[in-house]
């Protein structure tokens, strides 16, 4: 077994939280990523196999927030899927084995930051720093958008006042701090 | 006494008192005034000074509309120059000062000016200014500049800060009058997500200036009742204080809130605007009409404003300009002022009319006839009538209302280059047919002028535009009086009679525009300016053209309008730039050794959004050059490592992967064995060379290409779009995995020795040979990934680990070296070693440069197409007299190369016509202790050892160098397969 240490995107040995009072910012370092590409002439295969993992196969601006495994789009036959970093640390590999010649995978751990937005103002706080329409978003809903010139997912998650934001990790200080003051100025 | 102009009612707080200072002096005033209402009800007519002849101005409007009341607000760093009076929520502590005066506003030095109006008419500047030549940078310009622009700033950064938001509703509807809260209502009611958004702080538009009575209340007491009702819907968002800057493309509008300005000082965290885009699928544009004045000699001095200003200022804020007041109108709506400021006990010296069947007044008298000349130089005092009659009449007043009629508010509809048409009963342009998308007007935008009309249009665009069924509910009942009105724009004769106050544009220079040839309507606007200042023409456009439409003979519509063009009203850059400033003006990309290198002290260069490590200063270092000179011996010494993380990574798999690749390269991969790495190059499509990098083929169907980091996004842009677009049959799927993976360059006869305290697997050159890659395991059983390739020319490896362990794996690296003095180096030391072999960069890659120009003719395959192996056999690009690349050092080992550099054969003039080449890279070379540079010669190949010029000519630089090979060190390679 080997003593590396990891770090989460911020650089913190654990994760980030910022409260305020209606809103909260927690940065979610328990994540394993991994993209899923179907394999020209298997998209069928592709589509069957994520629904034996997930329970669906996510359409266009959507999300399977299904347990542990959740998968959402990214594009034509193009998917991310995520699970709990303690027990799926190798997730692109599990994948691999599970989607043989079907897909392309690859392990996505490492490109990215997450962000867990909670409260009642998480509505006001979305409108300040990007164009997905947060109103009429219900859960399962995933959105590509820009934060502040970045490029991010949003997923609406099951609670009622829960996003997911997921942005490119060596900007994470960036997005964090977009964050942070959006949430200064809805306060 | 303060507050003298003070009248009953209106909509102020007279319990509470707002404390401000204007020049200096201390005024009081209520919560619910403007700062113009304020001034006018303290007696202050005068509030600044004219653009060009500096002439003495008051407020003319109560509305964003105004040109000539436009003061610096607050002080120190949060100073706001041009800001209109009749805008500014008047606050306790408001401090604020006239404009444009050299002086006081009382006795302005540069009202010298007016005395020599006949020198400074309309394009004055195109006729003077010219001799002497001498003149033009050390005289007048520095004059024009200081005379030129309105207000000042502070020169201090904005304390102040911005957002920007994202709103999305089906129904946008811009201003809140009657016809925009009927539809507000309509919709509303109706569960649309409605945005009802306004400029002003009050909504109800002019039914909080006017006495008009809705249904059985005042009108100011409907639209409050609706507005409540409004703010009980939960599909519908009021947005007071926010004004609809511009119609986008896509359905898109603009608008900047103003969340703080109305504040002594935002509250801490809280932005002073928000710059709002608003997503919607349809439009209501309710923006109401702005009153015409009517140009007559001397119609600018303080105290003369647009009639309904007049109502506006008495109803709402309970103020009267003077205690004498006279009208001057062509239509009916200029004697309701009279009314309703006779009703409030100010004496009316007469209404003049241009109508002979004007209507009677029992209270105050209506004459027929014109207004001639005016009196009065700091504030109105006596205005000259010419009767029908013949016979002339002075009368004695302090404040004069023009009412020329109104132009419905048609600028949001031409921003996607709509042009208005003509409506002759209210002689007005209206909006024409190409409205932007999902785009319909209603009320007085739309030439509806009565309060009657208003209503019943703002609920119908409603119904129509949601498709709602059934009838509309019955309309409060309101007057719906008929537009009688006679066109009149100006006074036969008058020449001082103002049409655009701002920039101080008169009758007589349209005049002059037409008799020097300036006709069209475009070149009128221009060469007067005409309509340019920050008002954007709102209260001066129409008078201009219907003069210019009556000197050449045409009728106004076919003069037309200039285009009307975002922002509506002057919008801060502050509120444009939001959160985008200093330290966050562009995000930054951090590598996943930042936090250790900050901890050496690593001195850090911007490489696009990313910050890389330049240089490592240790103690006792003063100077760059020692420390990259140490961090380029020792790595060529021993070992050293370097973050290399910000190259591109392109994760590439299919079973066409290797096809896939053979076309985007010009050089071959289909038989890259698996466990291999090879040189790239790629080809834009004509032939150009476009990126170069590394392919690592992991597996049958899995590679790993890397690119320059800052062709990272152009080259996976292009390789999705050969995927996608020119090869769609290939089974080839790509994904950037540029930020997944930490990885670092270990270079150095030793770094073979430091890697295998590292990875778990064998390293020596039989298991690990040049150019070999695999998938690893390190520290025990970390997955990773390792790469046997050298951009330093030495022994070399890159290795790679999912990026949450970049950290770890940097120190650990350190801590393996240490017995090998492993030293860290950054992107200044990378581009010496890669100098000193020869490789080419992005500098060398300038998008001009061909693979022959790159000494790589031979590896575009012909055995295979790729893209850009056709075109790259064009004739141009080939044949006799091509650049080649070379290396170039100097005849003298003191002297420095200058990259940019150009290259002349000996002895030949130093001029473009014997221009050889030029030099790409350059740099010291401390294993070789003079400077060294890599360049591209006409036929270089075949001119190795020949002496030429290197010249500098503009930085002054002359020397003598010597063309040899760009390998300057190690040409066999033999250091790399160690």
């Amino acid at each position: 077994m080997h003593d590396l240490q990891p770090l989460t995107a911020l650089g913190g040995v654990s994760a980030q939280v910022d409260s305020f009072e209606h809103i909260t910012i927690t940065e979610n370092d328990g994540l394993a990523l991994a993209s899923v590409a179907a394999r020209l002439g298997y998209e069928k295969a592709c589509h069957k196999t994520l629904r034996k993992l997930l329970g669906a196969a996510p359409g266009p601006g959507e999300a399977v927030l299904h347990d542990p495994e959740a998968g959402f789009w990214m594009g034509p036959d193009q998917w991310m899927i995520e699970a709990p970093r303690a027990t799926h640390e190798l997730l692109a590999a599990t994948l691999g084995g599970l989607f043989g010649t079907s897909a392309s995978v690859t392990e996505q751990s490492g490109a990215w930051v997450c962000f867990d937005v909670t409260g009642p103002t998480m509505p006001d706080l979305c409108e300040r720093i990007c164009a997905v329409p947060i109103r009429k978003m219900t859960a399962g809903d995933a959105q590509r958008t820009m934060i502040h010139q970045l490029g991010c997912f949003v997923i609406r998650r099951q609670a009622t006042d829960h996003i997911r934001i997921l942005g490119p990790r060596a900007s994470a200080g960036s997005l964090h701090h977009a964050l942070v003051t959006a949430a200064h100025s809805v306060a | 006494m303060t507050q003298v102009n003070r009248l009953t009612g209106g909509q102020i707080d007279r319990d509470t008192t707002c404390n401000f200072t204007f020049d200096g002096k201390a005024y009081s005033g209520h919560p619910g005034d403007t700062l113009a209402s304020a001034l006018l009800a303290n007696g202050v007519r005068l509030m600044g000074r004219s653009f060009k002849y500096h002439r003495p101005r008051g407020v003319l409007t109560a509305g964003s509309e105004e040109p000539n009341a436009l003061v610096e607000l607050r002080g120190g760093a949060r100073q706001e120059p041009n800001t209109r009076t009749t805008t500014t929520e008047l606050y306790d502590g408001l401090f604020a000062r006239s404009q444009n005066r050299l002086g006081s506003l009382k006795f302005d030095l540069l009202a010298i000016n007016d005395r020599f109006s006949n020198f400074l008419t309309a394009g004055f500047y195109y006729k003077t200014f010219m001799w002497p030549a001498a003149f033009w940078e050390k005289v007048y310009e520095p004059i024009i500049r200081n005379a030129a622009g309105l207000g000042s700033l502070s020169l201090k950064d904005d304390p102040d800060v911005y957002d920007k938001g994202f709103l999305h509703c089906d129904l946008l509807i811009i201003g809140a009058g009657p016809a925009g809260l009927m539809a507000a209502l309509t919709a509303g009611r109706a569960g649309a997500d409605v945005i009802l958004a306004d400029e002003d702080f009050v909504l109800g538009g002019r039914l909080n200036s006017e006495t008009l009575i809705v249904g059985d209340e005042t009108g100011a007491d409907w639209a409050t009742k609706v507005i409540a009702e409004l703010a009980g819907l939960p599909n519908v968002r009021i947005m007071p204080r926010t004004t609809v800057i511009g119609a986008f493309d896509h359905g898109i509008y603009g608008a900047v809130e103003r969340v703080s300005d109305h504040l002594h000082t935002p509250d801490a965290g809280k932005p002073r605007q928000i710059l709002w885009r608003l997503y919607t699928k349809q439009t209501i544009l309710a923006a109401g009409a702005i009153e015409r004045p009517i140009a007559f000699e001397n119609n600018d001095r303080p105290g003369i404003m647009l009639a309904s200003a007049l109502r506006t200022y008495a109803n709402r804020f309970a103020v009267t300009a003077d205690k004498r007041v006279a009208i001057f109108t062509n239509n009916d709506d200029g004697h309701r002022t009279a009314a309703d400021l006779h009703a409030k006990g100010v004496k009316i010296s007469a209404v003049v009319d241009v109508r002979p069947d004007a209507p009677r007044s029992m209270d105050y008298e209506v004459l027929h006839g014109e207004i001639v000349d005016t009196k009065g130089r700091l504030g109105l005092t006596f205005a000259e009538v010419k009767l029908a009659d013949g016979n002339r009449r002075t009368l004695e007043c302090g404040a004069l209302g023009m009412s020329g009629g109104w132009n419905p508010n048609v600028h949001m509809t031409c921003h996607q280059r709509g042009r208005p048409v003509w409506n002759a009963d209210i002689a007005a342009f209206v909006p024409g047919a190409d409205l932007p998308a999902g785009m319909v007007v209603a009320g007085a935008a739309n030439g509806d002028l009565s309060t009657a009309g208003a209503l019943r249009s703002g609920a119908l665009a409603a119904k129509q535009i949601l498709g709602l069924k059934g009838r509309l509910p019955k309309m409060p009942e309101a007057e719906d009086a008929p537009v009688n009105l006679k066109p009149f724009w100006y006074v036969e004769g008058c020449s001082r009679a103002w049409l655009d106050q701002q920039n101080d544009v008169t009758v007589k220079d349209v005049k002059l525009s037409y008799q020097e040839g300036f006709r069209s309507v475009e070149h009128l606007k221009r060469y007067t300016t005409l309509g340019m200042a920050t008002d954007q023409g709102k209260t001066s456009n129409m008078g201009g053209l219907a003069i210019m439409a009556e000197l050449a003979g045409k009728t106004i519509p076919e003069v037309g309008t200039t285009i009307f063009r975002p922002p509506y009203t002057p919008t801060a850059i502050g509120v444009l730039g939001g959160r985008h400033r200093g330290q966050d003006f562009h995000p930054k990309r951090l590598t996943p050794s930042h936090t250790w290198a900050t901890e050496q002290g690593a001195v850090f260069v911007e490489v696009g959004n990313w910050l890389r490590a330049q240089w490592f200063p240790r103690a006792g270092e003063t100077t760059w050059r020692e420390s990259v000179d140490r961090e380029v011996l020792a790595t060529r010494k021993s070992v050293g490592v370097c973050d290399v993380t910000t190259l591109g990574k392109v994760d590439v798999q299919g079973t066409d992967a290797a096809a896939f690749l053979n076309k985007i390269y010009c050089n071959g991969f289909a038989l890259l064995a698996v466990g291999k790495t090879r040189y790239g190059l790629m080809l834009r499509e004509d032939g150009i060379a476009m990126d170069d990098g590394t392919a690592a083929r992991l597996a049958e169907d899995h590679f790993v290409v890397t690119t320059t980091t800052a062709n990272a996004l152009p080259v996976y842009r292009h390789m999705e779009f050969v995927r996608q677009c020119l090869y769609p049959d290939m089974d080839v799927q790509l994904i950037s995995t540029t930020e997944a993976w930490a990885q670092y360059a270990v270079a150095g006869p030793n770094s073979r020795k430091l890697l295998s305290k590292i990875v778990d697997q064998d390293l020596s050159n039989e298991a690990f040979p040049f150019m070999a890659c695999a998938n690893i395991t390190i520290c025990g059983g970390l997955r990773a990934r390792l790469f046997r390739i050298s951009f330093s020319g030495e022994l070399a490896y890159e290795i790679a680990v999912p990026t949450a362990y970049g950290d770890a794996l940097m120190r650990r690296i350190i801590e393996a070296g240490a017995e090998f003095d492993v030293t860290p180096y950054g992107t200044e030391a990378l581009g010496v070693m890669r100098i000193e072999k020869g490789h080419a960069a992005g500098n060398e890659l300038n998008g001009t440069t061909t693979a022959l120009n790159l000494g790589m003719g031979r590896m575009v395959s012909k055995k295979k197409d790729s893209i850009g192996s056709t075109l790259s056999e064009r004739e141009g690009l080939n044949g006799e007299g091509q650049l080649h690349q070379v290396g170039i050092k100097p005849v003298d080992p003191n002297d420095a190369i200058p990259a940019g550099a150009h290259l002349i054969s000996a002895g030949l003039p130093v001029d473009a016509e014997h221009d050889q080449g030029y030099i790409t890279s350059a740099c010291y070379s401390p294993n070789l202790g003079h400077a060294i540079a890599i360049g591209f010669l006409k036929d270089g190949a075949h001119r190795m050892g020949e002496t030429m010029q290197l010249v500098s000519p503009l930085t002054r630089v002359h020397v003598d160098v010597e063309i040899t090979s760009a390998h300057f060190i190690d040409p066999e390679g033999a250091r790399l397969r160690a």
